[in-house]
């Protein structure tokens, strides 16, 4: 790349931006990013906010049509106290996984920073958010935006028959388990969210035609419980053990009316919906950064952007994937942006100039001569966990000076259980990919049995994965609201997955309200 | 690519979603804004402001591990000193081997600080406060009417339009004076053209252009919209009765009165006087202030202007009584008296006092508020037992005997707000009134 041509005027100079500069740097940065770096994006559509629309956006979870509930009023009003009182920054921008691609830059942002903004939302995040095996699987770009809209008026509609404390009690409900939400494992069919609008009009349809007064004043049954269904055929009807709890309650909950059981599938499709993004902070931020950081380095090369952007570049970019130790006051966690662009540089070099350790750890890559194409399938085919389990280097490792801390309560002290030498790296590379992995880090909650010809009462286990117990004042209220929504008594057993002994058991009875209507 | 400018989208996008959140941490945010208002300035009793909530009630909750308790990993940057096997002390009080962890939902458990509008702290600040006993109604002055749709009339502003009757009239006039339809008017037309190119049938030609002009003449002669035809929404107007209300504020500046306690009072007034300004439309305020002679004031005099004399109270009372006579006649006014003073009063002057207030002022008002303001007490010596003072004495009694009265005693600028709210909490049981 030592042939580059030397631009004969820089894209900007100064701070100062307008409609033009936004529009020459995305032309200049889409030739490098889709002719050099071989990316594939969505079409971009920028667009320009101010601070209020980017608080909106905040409460929103950085959607731009949401529906509407106190709980992002509360999260609006938390963010615009704390940016008043100027302890919180706002981002640069915001990017929605959406086809085509929204960012949202801000407008004080200055030239350089919404070049490289665009360079990290509209090429970085949009090209994973395209390619990215997980978010093909489990969201539907193409959707979302109808989809919110469709949420968004369903609500209102909902609001306006049912009253709006009705709506609200259940959408609280449904949003303390919106983390237990989720189908974890694939199904065979993608998501479609443009049917689903369709689907639930098609489903009221169907109700109203097949409604027979008649129906109701046919005699039942009279207790003739022929053969009490066994266990095995009961759990297998209702798909148990379940661990999305939503999905179990809107099929299953015996005395939601169909309004309340569709709100609860929109909690449940907007979680899905973010499932992805929470498997993939460490890979999605380090692909962005990666690819930033490659654009404005050849921008600067190709003498598209002056020497001072670039220093103010390289000072906004340091700031971004600055890692402090554990021991500094700064430290809060390990900073997804400085691992993930540590490990694709690391990537690039391993590529490149492999030494004797890396042809030895990385056989299959070290020294191909293509870190782009080596990226561009990692970026495709890895969520954090794998690829950190496959692709941290003893290097890097070194590097972080990471270290593996046991911490068992029964015990004293603290013990260092590995450490960046020979003997740790293994242990280390597998230690912080658990740390990643969501079956490991999110609590195993599932739904396991529920009698519905008997008492109905409803039983989950927390299967407490080393012992590690739920915070206890906030599963109570989880619980109540579980209750609420299932309206029989509902019973949780914390487990220890080894010995199979209960540790702790909670119990919620419902409260009179959200379930009074009859039947599905 | 397209680039969007959405700075000028219109503002307050999440505006449904903050009323909700307010309407939900009410009571908290009730019992902030009344903790936050003693501490703050009179002179921004009427702006908004931060005021700080508890986490608890509006806590969103979901399923999370504890942080504490059974086998824990933690995986550090940033290693020095330790190698495999060492052990460490726990540290106290963390969560684990150092920094900080945040609660897995990501929000602290930290009361959360937020600022509201000044329309909503005053809003909250003064929303169960009331005049009592607002009870005399009557039907009258111009503003208290209230618009009620009563059909339609054939005036009326643009604004007013009926336009579905207006419609419907024209139709039913075009129909009965058949004018031709533009339909109609087409087909004449086409068949004219159809008929062009043929010579044989001139006459026929003629006769179609014939009826073509005279059915344009008559669309020409019959309006699609007549003034005939128009209509308005007709409203009339319905007197409401109304409660019309009075507030004296009477306040002794003699040169007993400190600044310190001209400050408590003037505070005080200014409370009462955004108070009724926001709440009740129809209330006027008199402002009365008096040494050994007392004068009726304008707002601007009362609060600010300095003035020193002796103590007379009757003297206020008097004026109170003369305005009332001049102005406000009892029959169809509320009225209410607050008064501020430091007690002192001429001591010939306690008889009169109490016999101006039982025998006339006390009949007349729906409620009658003193306010004893005194010195800052921290500035008492310790064991001083404070007397009574001369009002302070002669009122007590009259409130034994079931007059219509409340009286407080402040001493110090953070009790205004709650003094104020005693003397004007709405009463169990009692109806809002709203004038």
């Amino acid at each position: 790349m030592s042939t580059t041509l030397r631009a004969e005027r820089p894209l900007f100079e100064g701070a100062d931006w307008e409609f033009s500069t936004i529009q020459r740097c995305h032309e200049a940065i889409e030739e490098i990013a889709i002719k050099e770096m071989g990316l594939s994006v969505y079409p971009n559509q920028i667009e320009i906010i101010g601070t209020e629309q980017m608080l909106d956006a905040y409460s929103s979870i950085g959607m731009p049509l949401f529906y509407k509930h106190w709980s992002f009023g509360k999260h609006f009003a938390r963010n615009e106290a704390m940016y008043r009182a100027g302890m919180q920054g706002l981002a640069y921008e915001i990017v929605i996984n959406s086809n085509p691609c929204i960012s949202y830059i801000m407008e004080e942002n200055t030239a350089m920073m919404q070049t490289l903004v665009i360079a990290h939302a509209a090429f970085g995040h949009n090209h994973f958010f395209k390619n990215n095996y997980l978010f093909k699987q489990w969201t539907d770009a193409d959707g979302i935006l109808d989809y919110l809209e469709f949420a968004r008026d369903y609500v209102m509609q909902c609001e306006e028959r049912y009253g709006e404390a009705a709506v609200e009690s259940l959408l609280d409900s449904a949003h303390a388990l919106m983390s237990h939400a989720v189908h974890r494992y694939p199904r065979n069919r993608a998501t479609d969210l443009r049917m689903e609008e369709k689907r639930e009009r098609e489903r009221r349809i169907h109700d109203e035609q097949v409604f027979n007064d008649l129906w109701r004043t046919v005699p039942g049954k009279s207790n003739t419980r022929a053969d009490p269904t066994t266990e095995e055929r009961r759990k297998a009807l209702l798909q148990l053990p379940q661990e999305n709890i939503l999905y179990f309650l809107e099929k299953t909950a015996p005395r939601l009316a169909s309004w309340q059981r569709e709100l609860l599938r929109i909690v449940r499709i907007i979680a899905q919906y973010f499932y992805p993004q929470s498997q993939t902070k460490v890979m999605n931020e380090g692909c962005a950064t990666y690819v930033h950081y490659r654009i404005m380095n050849r921008l600067h090369e190709k003498g598209l952007l002056t020497d001072g952007a670039m220093v103010e570049f390289l000072r906004s970019h340091t700031n971004v994937v600055f890692q402090p130790d554990f021991n500094d006051p700064r430290y809060s966690g390990i900073n997804p942006y400085a691992l993930g662009f540590a490990m694709m540089q690391d990537i690039e070099r391993v590529c490149t100039e492999p030494t004797d350790e890396d042809r030895q750890w990385f056989p299959d890559i070290a020294g191909n001569g293509d870190p782009m194409g080596v990226l561009r399938y990692c970026w495709a085919n890895y969520r954090d966990e794998s690829f950190i389990l496959q692709h941290l280097s003893p290097r890097l490792i070194r590097h972080f000076g990471l270290f593996h801390v046991v911490d068992d309560s029964s015990e004293q002290h603290l013990r260092v259980e590995a450490i960046h030498d020979e003997r740790g790296y293994r242990k280390i590379r597998q230690a912080l990919a658990r740390h990643y992995d969501v079956s490991w880090t999110a609590a195993d909650i599932q739904v396991v049995d529920v009698d519905l010809s008997g008492d109905r009462k409803l039983i989950l286990h927390h299967r407490a994965m080393n012992r590690v117990l739920l915070e206890e004042r906030d599963t109570r209220m989880v619980l109540q609201h579980l209750a609420d929504l299932w309206s029989y008594d509902v019973l949780l057993k914390e487990i220890d997955p080894v010995g199979e002994t209960v540790l702790k058991e909670y119990s919620a009875s419902p409260r009179p309200g959200i379930a009074q209507s009859g039947g599905p | 690519m397209h680039i969007v400018d959405r700075r000028l989208n219109p503002s307050g996008k999440s505006l449904a979603n903050r009323q909700r959140f307010m309407r939900r941490a009410k009571a908290q945010i009730q019992k902030a804004v009344h903790e936050t208002s003693g501490s703050r300035g009179i002179k921004d009793a009427d702006q908004g402001g931060e005021v700080v909530l508890p986490a608890k009630g509006v806590r969103e909750p979901s399923f999370h591990r504890s942080a504490t308790g059974g086998i824990r990993d933690h995986l550090l940057p940033g290693n020095k000193e330790y190698i495999a096997g060492d052990t460490i002390p726990r540290p106290q009080g963390g969560g684990g081997g150092g920094g900080s962890e945040g609660s897995p939902d990501g929000e602290g458990e930290d009361d959360f600080r937020f600022a509201m509008s000044r329309d909503e702290f005053i809003d909250l600040f003064l929303e169960d406060l009331e005049l009592p006993d607002l009870a005399k109604r009557r039907v009258a002055s111009a503003e208290a009417v209230s618009w009620n749709r009563a059909g339609y009339s054939v005036t009326g502003s643009p604004a007013n339009l009926a336009l579905m009757r207006t419609v419907r009239n024209s139709l039913s006039r075009r129909i009965a004076l058949k004018r031709p339809r533009p339909e109609e008017l087409d087909r004449l037309r086409d068949e004219i053209a159809a008929l062009e190119a043929d010579p044989d049938k001139v006459a026929r030609k003629l006769e179609l252009e014939e009826e073509l002009a005279r059915k344009v003449r008559r669309v020409g002669l019959i309006p699609y919209i007549d003034p005939l035809d128009v209509r308005y929404k007709r409203f009339d107007a319905t007197p409401k009765p109304v409660a019309q209300a009075v507030m004296f504020c009477l306040m002794d500046v003699s040169g007993s009165m400190t600044e310190h306690m001209k400050d408590l009072a003037k505070r005080f007034y200014v409370l009462l006087y955004i108070f009724l300004k926001r709440r009740y439309k129809n209330v006027e305020v008199v402002f009365i202030r008096h040494t050994h002679q007392a004068s009726e004031v304008d707002e601007e005099t009362f609060f600010n202007s300095p003035e020193t004399g002796g103590t007379v109270v009757s003297t206020a009372l008097e004026e109170m009584q003369q305005v009332v006579a001049e102005r406000y006649n009892p029959d169809s006014w509320n009225i209410y008296a607050a008064q501020a003073s430091d007690g002192d009063n001429t001591a010939s002057d306690n008889d009169r006092t109490a016999s101006l207030l039982t025998d006339s002022i006390l009949p007349m008002c729906q409620y009658y508020a003193y306010l004893e303001v005194g010195r800052d007490s921290e500035h008492f010596p310790p064991g001083f037992i404070r007397r009574d003072s001369d009002l302070w004495q002669t009122y007590s009694a009259l409130i034994k005997s079931g007059a219509p009265m409340a009286m407080r005693k402040v001493g110090h600028r953070r009790e205004i707000y709650t003094v104020f709210r005693e003397l004007f909490a709405k009463k169990v049981g009692s109806e809002a009134v709203s004038a």
